[in-house]
């Protein structure tokens, strides 16, 4: 078994080691999971090194590549008849969401360290859904990228349906009907691509190779992008993320913020783009044009929420609206940006879940008008919640700041696809969302941790906890490192995109398939 | 010269160690290291201007230099972000006036802010601005300049909401946010545009024109060197794309001046300017009067040339100022709160300064010398009269005027150094006021701006009055209240940095800026022009006349002229309703019929489709379930129906 390999398994073993435990013993149950989700970030750690020691002497083959060149690669035939394989490796783009993914679950299971219910089952669901996430991030067969996409999708149903709070049969419910009407598009799409290649196989670089006829990706190209849009809270499929949001449980909330709603637009990136680059350029400024709304929809939307978690996941739908935006772009830029963003989201709205559950566990309210003045209480809590509402504002010196003027310059570069008036006009729109975050950040925060303190229940609330200053430290170091040394994590997603421009440039492939 | 990236480094380190190691430990400590390292960086910012001045020596040519260097972000091939230090005339300029004032202020909040909760916070905030103004002044390019101006913007909102309990506090600090915020959208807006063209056209500007040639052989299209050169200007301005017929460069440095508008509190986004004085008054002396809010006029002098390549650009600048010194002058006359005047008299001296580019042209730009002049004057004579405002209210406990009087001579010191930095920004020969006005009434007339500079010379009326309304209602007079009769002298550690300020506010006047700081040709200093010196000086002794008939006493021939002034009197001092405007349109408007729409909309039309398609499955399944009764009578008749239509249905097709 190689390092890829391992990193998938790492939390099964971890989930099969979880199973074992009785429930009685439920703080081994969670010493197992921080354990074992503190192996998986080591061994990230590690893959990482590697891909980038044996990456940064192909920069120079990229520029001029149009398929993406993997690393660390296993290859083993499955069902051989259908075409089937385990095929699994690493790039660029994949590596950054391994990252994001390894940092919040390893912070979500320390910040779940007080779920006594039904510990185990909790643990175990966690992380079988987090396996599910590193094998949609690391595989390039579709069927497996398909099979672990479920994977993370369905144990998510439970997960809100049991440990969640307020209307959580409903909005586990809806999220995952929702969720898996998307998937059902994904699944025609990929059937799709299968039966025009003619290849018998589900291998995405080989399907990658062939040039689709215009009028098939004109076809299949929209259904796969709303497909993956469902997950990516595109507009206006975006519903079930804040019933959802708001029913789940402080982990699952971090992680389906943070890294589920990146399938979207990883697999959106990744599938849609990749193989079918002339259905993205006919339908690019559609989707930009509808990414658009979602931003400024989102950010006007979480104005006036009165609960914390439907606020940030409004405004999970406005930062999410960026990285379809950066994808519509068509440029470098645009896809660094929509790559740098869904990582930086992904930490921030994971702090920002990961903090609404540790203050709701004390104040027992999540409605913003009802506190008040919390930060003399909990400063620690507060000045992480600061933090992570000036990323989501874009404050340079964090990491939103590097995705969205990523994303802002890629839209405004536009590409030779799309009418340059309107995509400028339309960057120029998105960016009033600068000014609207503001707004509902800063008014937010205020109403809860400024001020007077409102409950005198509040006088005696405690400050974060060790395991929760340590969860939330790491995710706020992270936001500043990538914010003050962008260049390393670009350095590590760049190359891995150029393929994406010169397929958009060239023509892939010379076999025309296809309706 | 090397070490130049020290100045702004050593605030950094400073906050990153105090915030994280020092504060939580002893609050003493944090503030004392915090003290240490702003001295530092001042000693630092001394030797390069020593350094730097002796090797270009006055009057000669004053090379931009890039010491050191750094690449930070790639965006794409070709279009890089250096974050650098720029060693220049302003920037030198700049980094002393920071240096200096951020320094005096961090001694004067040891004593002042003594005892308050949160006095590591105070201090590592503090670090934080010093080091992001620093960073700001040092921008080699426009991106380095907006992600430092977001950071000073961002330590500022910190820092006027540093009494969070307190709700007015934090209602000033997010509008100062929000609306600095909104300005920085046009000024984000313009970077884009900006780095947009520079790419574009910089492979052209370098085959023709050559850019080593130019010596600028590593510049960046986001540099200020390349934004700034001719070569660029020339094809931009003349690349004949226009949006609603104006010009791309003209549109691009209107939107950048919307940014520094912003920040420089210019009219209408001036309104958080007077609610920022919430914050700690050190806080408004270093950020809110002498650094954060220069840093509009400073970009828009870093970006002068392009500025003055499109007239129409400068022109705005020139007119937004003008009105703002006026308009801000005006209602400064009439508020009772001692920080709030002084804030208008801020607004009103940065309206001035922006006058003074706004009038200059690339060829006489002995405004943009006045300009540079008067922000560092302007810095330390305001600084000193936040600090004397401070120690005031720190002896009296309240902020408004009529509480005070009488404290000349309880407080001598405090009084000497207010009265000398009253003098000074009245324009009173020869404190330092008095040179850089005149030079800026004497670049607006030189270049034929009559009508601006009968303004200048009103608003320099108007200065005069309500600087001296206030020192006579608060050091004159009797004691008007029990904290007045029983005020202090302010200790030492608060009196030390404000006699310093003393001193440079009486000096700095002298020194020749022209031969330092200069556009283009060098212009000799022009000395004190007698034609605009002598009426400049009788309209400031007028204002100081008028202020001592109506405010020597006990104030009643000012209650008289109030009441028989009305309306007038009652619009200025509610500041034109502008608050009101601003409070209607946020929340009446956006708020109301923006943002509440569009919760609704989502609740109940996008997620009521969710939920009626979810409606509509789980319907038709139950009155499909309805079928299946599971009596095989029931199936038997639907069975013979159904066989006996298809029957039918044939018989019709086939005859």
């Amino acid at each position: 078994m190689g390092l890829v390999s391992w990193l998938i398994a790492m939390p099964f073993l971890t989930m099969v080691a979880v199973v074992l435990v009785p429930q009685k013993h439920w703080r081994a149950i969670r010493w197992i999971s921080v354990v074992g989700t503190g192996i998986g970030l080591l061994l990230t750690a590690y893959i990482t090194y590697r891909y980038w020691i044996e990456a940064r002497n192909d920069v120079d083959f990229l520029r001029t590549a149009t398929l993406t060149k993997l690393y660390l690669v296993e290859r083993v035939p499955w069902f051989e008849a259908l075409g089937i394989q385990y095929f699994v490796g690493i790039d660029g783009i994949s590596v950054s969401m391994v990252i994001l993914t390894s940092i919040i679950i390893f912070c979500g299971v320390l910040a779940s360290w007080n779920v006594e219910t039904r510990t185990k089952e909790f643990f175990a669901l966690l992380l079988l859904l987090v396996t599910g996430v590193f094998g949609v991030f690391l595989s390039y067969d579709l069927f497996l990228f398909f099979m672990f996409y479920e994977l993370a999708v369905l144990p998510m149903y439970l997960l809100i349906g049991i440990w969640g709070t307020g209307p959580k049969e409903y909005a586990a419910m809806k999220l995952t009907l929702m969720l898996l009407v998307g998937s059902a598009f994904v699944l025609v799409g990929f059937l799709a691509l299968y039966h025009a290649s003619g290849l018998n196989t589900f291998d995405l670089q080989a399907l990658a190779s062939i040039h689709y006829s215009d009028r098939f990706q004109w076809w299949f190209f929209p259904m796969i992008f709303v497909g993956f849009g469902v997950i990516g809270a595109l507009f206006p499929f975006h519903t079930w993320s804040p019933d959802g949001h708001s029913s789940a449980p402080t982990a699952v909330s971090m992680l389906h913020a943070g890294v589920l709603m990146k399938l979207g637009g990883y697999g959106a990136l990744r599938i849609a783009v990749y193989v079918l680059p002339e259905g993205a350029k006919a339908w690019a400024l559609f989707f930009m044009a509808l990414t658009t709304i979602n931003i400024l929809y989102g950010s006007f939307g979480a104005i006036m929420q009165r609960d914390l978690k439907y606020f940030t996941a409004y405004s999970s739908v406005s930062h999410c609206g960026f990285v379809l935006f950066g994808v519509a772009a068509l440029n470098l830029m645009g896809f660094k940006g929509a790559v740098l963003q869904m990582f930086s989201h992904g930490i921030m709205t994971g702090l920002f879940f990961g903090l609404i559950g540790m203050v709701y566990g004390r104040t027992h309210t999540r409605v913003i008008p009802e506190m008040g003045g919390l930060a003399k209480v909990m400063p620690w809590l507060a000045t992480c919640f600061y933090i992570a509402g000036l990323a989501s504002l874009g404050l340079p010196g964090l990491s939103g700041f590097v995705a969205e003027t990523h994303v802002f310059l890629g839209g405004f570069f536009g590409n030779p696809w799309s009418n340059t008036i309107a995509t400028r006009v339309l960057t120029i729109v998105a960016t009033l969302s600068i000014v609207v975050t503001a707004v509902y950040v800063l008014r937010g925060l205020a109403m809860v941790f400024q001020g007077p303190i409102n409950d005198p229940h509040f006088e005696e609330l405690r400050d974060a906890t060790l395991t929760e200053k340590l969860s939330t430290g790491v995710l706020v170091a992270t936001l500043l490192f990538v914010g003050m040394l962008p260049w390393l994590i670009i350095n590590l997603i760049e190359p891995s995109l150029y393929p994406f421009i010169n397929r958009l440039n060239g023509v892939a492939g010379n076999v025309v398939a296809g309706l | 010269m090397q070490h130049a990236w020290l100045i702004p480094a050593l605030p950094l380190i400073s906050f990153a160690v105090t915030g994280l190691f020092i504060s939580p430990m002893s609050k003493r400590a944090a503030g004392v290291v915090a003290t240490l390292s702003i001295v530092a960086a001042a000693v630092c910012a001394y030797a390069l201007a020593w350094e730097y001045f002796t090797a270009y020596p006055a009057g000669h040519d004053h090379p931009a230099l890039v010491p050191w260097s750094y690449e930070w972000l790639r965006y794409q091939p070709g279009l890089t972000v250096n974050v650098g230090v720029l060693v220049d005339p302003i920037s030198v300029l700049l980094m002393i006036v920071v240096t200096t004032v951020s320094a005096l202020v961090h001694i004067y909040s040891n004593a002042y802010m003594h005892g308050e909760y949160g006095f590591g916070r105070y201090f590592t905030f503090l670090n934080l601005f010093t080091f992001s103004m620093l960073g700001l002044v040092v921008a080699p390019n426009i991106i380095q300049m907006y992600v430092c101006w977001e950071l000073v913007g961002v330590s500022s909102f910190l820092l006027i909401g540093f009494y969070y309990s307190k709700p007015s506090a934090v209602a000033a600090s997010k509008k100062a946010f929000i609306v600095t915020r909104f300005a920085d959208l046009g000024f984000l807006v313009g970077v884009i545009l900006l780095s947009y063209w520079g790419f574009k056209l910089y492979p052209d500007w370098t085959t023709q024109v050559g850019a080593a040639q130019n010596g600028l052989s590593h510049v960046q299209p986001v540099d200020f060197a390349y934004l700034n050169h001719p070569a660029f200007l020339e094809q931009f301005a003349g690349l004949g794309a226009t949006f609603i017929g104006i010009n791309l460069l003209t549109l691009a440095m209107v939107l950048v001046y919307m940014g520094a508008a912003g920040k420089s509190a210019m009219f209408p986004l001036h309104i958080w300017l007077p609610d920022a004085m919430e914050g700690p008054t050190p806080v408004s002396a270093l950020i809110h009067a002498a650094t954060m809010v220069v840093a509009g006029v400073y970009l828009v002098a870093r970006l002068f040339p392009a500025f003055a390549f499109s007239g129409t650009a400068l022109m705005v600048v020139a007119c937004v100022g003008a009105f703002t010194s006026l308009f801000a002058a005006v209602i400064g006359t009439t508020q009772d709160d001692i920080k709030r005047v002084l804030a208008f008299s801020t607004l009103s001296q940065l309206g001035y300064m922006m006058l003074a580019l706004g009038v200059s042209t690339a060829d006489h730009a002995m405004g943009y010398t006045a300009s540079m002049f008067h922000l560092f004057t302007h810095a330390f004579f305001k600084a000193l009269l936040f600090l004397g405002a401070g120690a005031v209210i720190h002896a009296v406990h309240t902020n408004s005027i009529w509480e005070m009087g009488g404290l000349r001579k309880k407080m001598p010191i405090t009084h000497i150094t207010f009265l000398i930095a009253t003098l000074a920004i009245s324009g009173i020969w020869p404190f330092a006021g008095f040179f850089s006005k005149d030079e800026i009434l004497a670049s607006a007339l030189g270049n034929g701006h009559t009508f601006i500079f009968g303004v200048a010379m009103l608003v320099a009326g108007l200065t005069a009055f309500y600087m001296f309304r206030i020192y006579f209602v608060t050091f004159w007079g009797p004691h008007r209240t029990h904290g007045a009769d029983h005020a202090h002298e302010a200790p030492a550690l608060m009196w030390m940095p404000m006699a310093f300020l003393a001193i440079l506010s009486a000096v700095t006047g002298f020194v020749p800026m022209g031969q330092y700081v200069s556009m283009g040709e060098h212009e000799a200093h022009h000395g004190v022009n007698l034609a605009i010196a002598i009426p400049a000086t009788l309209v400031a002794l007028l204002g100081i006349g008028v202020a001592a008939f109506l405010y020597i006493g006990d104030g009643s021939r000012a209650t008289t002229l109030a009441a028989r002034l009305g309306v007038i009197y009652q619009a200025i001092k509610q500041k034109f309703y502008f608050d009101e405007l601003y409070l209607f349109v946020t929340h009446k408007i956006i708020f109301r019929n923006i943002a509440r729409p569009i919760a609704w909309f989502d609740k109940k039309v996008v997620d009521g489709g969710v939920d009626a398609s979810g409606w509509i499955t789980r319907t038709s399944g139950l009155l499909l379930s309805y079928l299946q009764t599971g009596q095989v009578q029931t199936y038997g008749l639907w069975f013979t129906g159904g066989i006996a239509f298809v029957v039918l249905v044939l018989w019709a097709a086939l005859v």
